[in-house]
């Protein structure tokens, strides 16, 4: 199968600079300047059907079109590199085998949306994916494909990394926006969307590194073409699949978009781990409802799994085998959701302990019977919070519900929880 | 104090930015590299570096969980408690290093050397269980290879 995102990739080391331009790097920008306006550029990227790879899968090239092209003033991208939804590592992986697609895929980015200042917002921990884009950085701007008068082409863009200091919320787009600013990251109302009113109150674009990482090859190769990677005639181009849990391979596997989970499972992650059955898993991200062995054959595309009753997410799937107690999944991820809001609303401040402390009796053998009608009202009201951090931490809560209602119960019946070694060191 | 070379990098980083608040965090950082925390110094110090008052440099450090406020060891283990982890034994893994260090999380042991810090999502996860010393990411840690870890960290501290 034909790789875009991981098709440079050497084992285990940063692709090189000359290494990217031998294997056609830069060739998209090049041709680009060259030849494509950036009007191209972006209807090439609306043709190609690419959707946003950072959680809420909206049309790439749609969103760019909303930037107004004629109010005073700078306009701004953002590549949100906070990679801090649980299970999800695909970003990490990409930037330190190959920061240069992204480089090369935000300058294609900036040309077509006369943007000459961008930035890379990276979370704490992912030290060495900071310091191959800044040497990327360095080696792009020698070889005059950064900075002043790209190529002779007329057309500048300063790109600049910008390391964070931890803390989920970053990852929301206007609660990045703030913290870029050196604000404390607490999310901005919308509207007015950030493509209109952004950082320091220009239009700005805030996309995943993984969607900007597609640009290169949809340039270079065509749109049809990049479309035609997926699995079904529905999806588009291919996607990066991370995978934790009790998995033989637990890896980062790029894919073509559409693959079914059961696909995924049995193909590159090498099944599960010996001893271990499948139960149930999370398909894209800790946000997301849990799917079971009746989604085998979900096809891992955005509309497919949304009606399978879940979302794609980021593409972390998180695989738990029999041997889990899913009361203990969904309390675990609610203490990360509860831990990590940023106060500033009351129904994520307040609801989410509220819903911990709920899951901690019911685990902890206290439950009774009301707890499940109290949970279900918080799946509900979390809804009414001010941005998506508290109803993504319901995905789970709500999945639980529905599908491991008899789990609960059994919890709150026996008095306990019915497995007897929950979370234990299994490796 | 701050050195006077650390002065100048910091404020050629301030000048730099498109507004000086842009560079806080990265100030931060720096002043909490130099004094091993952002104490109180620190923080006023990083205010007049960055044109603010110390209430609002106060208002990034408190929000952010990698900054510290209080004082820590000289290692700070950060140990991932979110979910890919916790499947893979996280748990155990950090009952295993309150037993190795003689702390319970969020703790310092009494020779200042650790600290150790639970932690959401280090995006290690298809590493787990994971932990964070310093800049570098480690996993699948077993307990057994979390005492080695250890070992290391307190002979390099000793010479
Ligand atoms: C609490 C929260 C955390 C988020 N974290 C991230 C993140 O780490 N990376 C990311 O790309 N998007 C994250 N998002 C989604 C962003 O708000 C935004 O939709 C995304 O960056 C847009 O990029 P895309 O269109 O390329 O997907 C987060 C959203 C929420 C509500």
């Amino acid at each position: 199968m034909e790789l875009v995102l991981f098709r440079h990739n050497r084992p285990g080391r940063m692709t090189s600079f000359d290494e990217y331009r031998a294997d056609g790097g830069f060739n998209a920008l090049t041709r680009a300047l060259g030849e494509l306006s950036p009007n191209d550029v972006q209807q090439a990227v609306i043709d190609s059907g690419l959707r946003g790879r950072g959680g809420a899968g909206f049309p790439t090239g749609r969103k760019w079109s909303f930037v107004p092209r004629d109010l005073p003033g700078p306009r701004y991208l953002i590549c949100n590199s906070d990679e801090m939804e649980p299970g999800t590592y695909k970003d990490r992986v990409l930037l330190e085998h190959n920061p240069w697609l992204l480089i090369e895929g935000m300058t294609l980015a900036c040309y077509a949306l006369g943007v000459n200042h961008a930035f890379i917002f990276i979370r704490r921990g992912y030290e060495q994916a900071a310091v191959n884009l800044r040497q990327g950085i360095a080696e792009a701007r020698r070889a005059g494909l950064l900075g002043e008068n790209i190529l002779k082409s007329g057309f500048s863009l300063e790109l600049d990394v910008h390391q964070s200091a931890g803390r989920y919320i970053c990852g929301e787009e206007t609660a990045l926006i703030n913290a870029l600013e050196g604000i404390r990251a607490n999310p901005r109302a919308k509207p007015p969307f950030p493509a209109i009113k952004g950082l320091w109150g220009q239009p700005t674009v805030v996309n995943n590194v993984e969607t900007l990482s597609n640009v290169p090859a949809i340039i270079a190769n065509g749109p049809a073409w990049w479309q035609g990677l997926a699995a079904t005639p529905e999806a588009a181009g291919t996607k990066l699949f991370c995978i934790s849990g009790h998995v033989a391979n637990p890896e980062c596997f790029e894919l073509p978009l559409g693959t079914t989970l059961g696909e995924i499972i049995d193909g590159p992650c090498g099944g599960m781990r010996p001893g271990s059955r499948f139960k149930a898993c999370i398909p894209g991200g800790a946000s997301t409802p849990f799917f079971t062995h009746e989604h085998w054959d979900v096809a891992m595309d955005f509309d497919p799994v949304a009606k399978a009753g879940s979302r794609l997410g980021t593409g972390g799937i998180i695989v738990f085998d029999q041997s889990t107690c899913m009361v203990a999944v969904t309390l675990n991820l609610i203490r990360f959701f509860a831990r990590e809001s940023c106060g500033w609303c009351t129904p994520c401040r307040e609801g989410l302990p509220f819903v911990r402390h709920i899951l901690e009796k019911i685990e902890n053998g206290s439950g009774e019977a009301g707890d499940i009608d109290i949970l279900r009202e918080h799946v509900h009201k979390l809804n009414y919070a001010f941005c998506a951090l508290a109803p993504g931490a319901m995905g789970p809560l709500e999945g639980l519900l529905r599908l491991f209602e008899d789990e609960v119960r059994e919890h709150i019946a026996k008095g306990a929880c019915p497995f007897t070694t929950p979370n234990l060191c299994q490796n | 104090m701050i050195p006077e070379s650390l002065r100048q990098e910091l404020q050629r980083r301030v000048a730099g930015a498109v507004t000086p608040r842009e560079a806080a965090v990265d100030v931060m950082k720096e002043l909490q590299r130099h004094y091993g925390w952002l104490s109180d110094e620190a923080a006023e110090e990083a205010a007049g570096l960055l044109g603010l008052s110390p209430l609002q440099v106060e208002e990034l450090a408190t929000f952010y969980e990698m900054i510290y406020r209080r004082p820590v060891g000289r290692n700070v283990i950060h140990a991932c408690d979110s979910i890919s982890c916790w499947a893979m034994g996280g748990e155990t893994l950090l009952r295993h290093l309150e037993q190795q260090l003689g702390i319970e999380a969020g703790g310092t042991t009494r020779d200042g050397a650790f600290t150790l810090l639970p932690c959401p999502c280090l995006g290690n996860c298809g590493n787990g269980p994971t932990i964070m010393i310093g800049d570098r990411l480690f996993g699948p840690v077993s307990p057994e290879q979390a005492g080695i870890l250890i070992h290391e960290l307190q002979r390099h501290g000793a010479d």
